[in-house]
């Protein structure tokens, strides 16, 4: 019997001996996958910064500030690469994005989290994340054929007669309203889906305590809601958020089909301009000169160090807001 | 970190750089070497191939008599040689995408052992992934600049295929049904320069007379994305406007003066077709199609003339040809001739191929377009080039040699 039960022991630690090993592979190959991402990273880096080494050398620092952008050379106009109207593009319809977008978008995700009937939760919900499923393409040929139009007749013109006699960048000629605002607000439906399902997400991940403690205390909906468990999420919506402008920074082919597509610092919201991915997307395919390929390129490399600050900006963010107690006393 | 995983991760790494490694070799290699597997050139597919030092028919074609008997097929006698196990790689123009995915697909059967593909990523790659040997022929809409053939492809060849022509299209609401507007060449730059900026102008009225036009003010549209039609269209600007030449320039994509970009030709007729006196180019094939609104514009001579097959066939018949074949055939003499017309290439090598069967293969493989593939173009509404060019064309496939020899003679006609 005691013998029996030896050797089992011994059989048992064979197989543990022959299979530990199996969780160090597993290990090594889990490993391998996350090295991978950063590889990657590095190698878009690399490859953006060597191919536009000719830009860089060419404009230097002052390629960020310059608004020219001609690619062909004539008597009365040189060749000049400038990247401001494509940073500014980027950077003002990615803004509107969001500014429209966020408080609608965690709107949506505190009532599907915490006030919404079961009823209708399910295909609310369901309707939310299809919203995010849709290609943006398809939101740039509704954008074009259906939105533009009204936009141009119904928002853009009255703005400009109106408010924009007095706020100069909402006045000006409105052609054919493409321009940046159109962009944003088109960027702002696509980016809303995003945020409102992490947000959902991330609320219905707060635990129970949190609310029952609120409730037993004999706070309002209200109250549980905004000092306990949006402030418990805060890290987790903040980065809804960031996922959302990043979706705005790179989106390229509603941008393109909306934004008039001007190298031009603009001077209205209502006037053509540009964005970094826009101008990335129509240039590169069929550059002309190496120093054009090149400008493109350093354009790329601007718009990933940009998704890159924001990024670690955001980071920042949530780190110096986790930093206090979760949660707010009442005075 | 545990001891005994060291050695699992660092076989990781040590097989991602490995990996690499074979990456980088490719690369270089592709970039030195067209073929990295030169095939003996003693075993000849055919018995023709052997370097026989025949005379050469001059490139010079017969003289313009023959022009009037187009005839757009082959010598009786000639048949594509039957090469098996070759693969050709091409990549470039979209405009004549099309085209070249039925002249692939028919000559599939033509000659079974040759595959072809074509990647229509657009004439700049198209010309860089030829340039950096990553094809063996590229298709573009514009012709390489000279400073850059000497300077990345001395023995690149250019061999005309057809002829695309680019129409303006507008939208103008409440003229008479069956109205076709005229444009001169002032007005367009005008347009396109935003000096003339409503359509009760006095030089559209000029252009039109009679034709009540409203007082609606002009959106241009241009091409977003680098095109060769906008190349094709800016060197027609260039040419007939001053202003245009000095200020603006030819080229894929410019610094527009006004207007609003829009991708592709689909983006730039959507919209127009949804802006109210907007005014826009595509290319002719796509106005076609959608049925758009195409007007008459004055060529060099004068006349008012509306894109069709002839006229545009004319542009190319009535410009001096150069013998490389580089040549712009927008706002050519010639009364009849559609003033906005372009050529679209194919790219070859005259030196740097080093594999005998892939050469022949491909110079028949242009040849038969040149000649049986025309049908086909004009099925498609493609504008076939005009018999001069075309033997022309022919004749640059002569000069492709692979370590001296010539890889394909021109049959006698």
């Amino acid at each position: 019997m005691a013998q029996a039960q030896a050797a089992r022991e011994t059989f048992r630690e064979r197989i543990a001996k022959r299979t530990q090993h199996g969780d160090g592979i597993f290990w090594g190959l889990t490993l391998f996958f996350a090295l991978l991402v950063i590889v990657l990273v590095l190698a878009i880096l690399w490859v953006t910064w060597s191919d536009s080494q000719l830009a860089r050398e060419r404009f230097g620092l002052a390629f960020f500030t310059s608004g020219e952008w001609n690619p062909v050379e004539t008597e009365v106009n040189p060749v000049s690469f400038g990247a401001m109207p494509a940073i500014v593009g980027t950077l003002i319809s990615s803004a509107i994005a969001l500014i429209l977008a966020a408080p609608v978008a965690i709107g949506i995700g505190i009532f599907l989290a915490e006030l919404c009937p079961p009823a209708i939760r399910t295909p609310l919900s369901f309707m939310v994340e299809l919203l995010a499923a849709i290609p943006s393409v398809i939101y740039g040929v509704w954008g074009v054929m259906v939105f533009a139009p009204f936009f141009t007749q119904n928002v853009a013109r009255p703005m400009s007669e109106t408010i924009g006699q007095i706020v100069p960048w909402l006045g000006g000629n409105v052609a054919s309203g493409r321009g940046l605002l159109i962009v944003g607000i088109i960027l702002s439906i696509m980016i809303l889906p995003t945020i409102a399902a992490i947000t959902r997400d991330v609320l219905t991940l707060v635990p129970n305590t949190q609310r029952e403690v609120m409730l037993a205390l004999g706070a309002t909906r209200w109250e549980v809601i905004w000092l306990s468990v949006v402030p418990y999420a805060r890290a987790g919506i903040i980065g809804a958020v960031m996922l959302g402008l990043g979706r705005a920074l790179g989106e390229t082919m509603a941008a393109t089909m909306l934004v008039g597509n001007r190298p031009q610092v603009p001077e209205t919201l209502f006037e053509p301009a540009t964005t970094a991915a826009a101008l990335v997307a129509s240039e590169l395919v069929n550059s002309q000169t190496l120093i054009h390929e090149s400008a493109l390129v350093l354009i790329a490399l601007a718009l990933f160090a940009i998704t890159l600050l924001l990024n670690l900006s955001a980071r920042l963010l949530i780190w110096y807001m986790n930093r206090g107690p979760v949660g707010r006393t009442r005075a | 970190m545990q001891r005994h995983l060291v050695r699992p991760v660092l076989l990781m790494i040590a097989f991602v750089l490995f990996m690499s490694t074979f990456v980088i070799t490719a690369q270089t290699q592709a970039q030195t070497q067209p073929t990295p597997t030169p095939r003996p050139q003693a075993t000849p597919t055919r018995p023709r191939a052997t370097p026989t030092p025949r005379p050469r028919r001059t490139p010079t074609p017969r003289p313009q008599a023959a022009t009037p008997t187009a005839q757009p097929t082959a010598p009786a006698a000639w048949a594509p040689r039957q090469i098996s196990g070759v693969a050709l790689q091409g990549s470039g123009a979209t405009f004549p995408n099309p085209l070249y995915q039925a002249w692939i697909s028919v000559y599939k059967n033509v000659v079974p052992g040759v595959t072809i593909s074509y990647q229509a990523v657009g004439s700049g790659q198209g010309q860089r992934d030829f340039i950096r040997y990553l094809t063996d022929f590229g298709g573009t809409d514009s012709a390489l600049p000279a400073d850059r053939i000497a300077a990345e492809a001395p023995d690149a060849l250019h061999v005309p295929m057809v002829i695309g022509a680019v129409v303006p299209t507008y939208n103008l609401p409440g003229l008479p049904a069956g109205t076709v507007l005229r444009f001169s060449a002032e007005t367009l730059s005008g347009i396109y320069l935003g000096e003339i900026t409503r359509w009760n102008d006095p030089k559209i009225v000029a252009d039109n007379p009679g034709v009540p036009l409203p007082d609606l003010s002009i959106t241009p549209v241009y091409r977003s994305d680098s095109s060769g039609t906008t190349s094709i269209w800016t060197d027609y600007l260039s040419k007939v406007s001053e202003t245009w030449r000095t200020r603006v320039g030819a080229g894929t994509t410019v610094r527009w003066p006004a207007g609003i970009g829009a991708p592709g030709n689909a983006g730039v007729a959507g919209t127009v077709v949804r802006t109210e006196g907007a005014i826009g180019y595509v290319e002719q094939a796509y106005a076609i199609g959608n049925r758009l609104s195409v007007p008459a514009v004055k060529n060099a001579a004068g006349n008012y003339v509306l894109p069709t097959p002839e006229t545009v066939s004319a542009a190319a018949a009535g410009v001096t040809i150069p013998e490389d074949l580089r040549f712009s055939i927008t706002n050519p003499q010639g009364a009849n001739s559609y003033p906005i017309a372009g050529l679209t290439w194919i790219l070859i090598r005259s030196q740097t191929y080093t594999d005998v069967p892939k050469a022949q293969a491909l110079t028949d493989f242009l040849y038969w377009c040149l000649t049986e593939g025309q049908g086909a173009a004009i099925r498609l509404g493609y504008v076939q080039l005009p018999t001069e060019v075309r033997l022309r064309a022919m004749a640059q496939l002569n000069k492709v040699r692979v370590r001296g020899e010539q890889v394909f003679t021109t049959p006698p006609r």
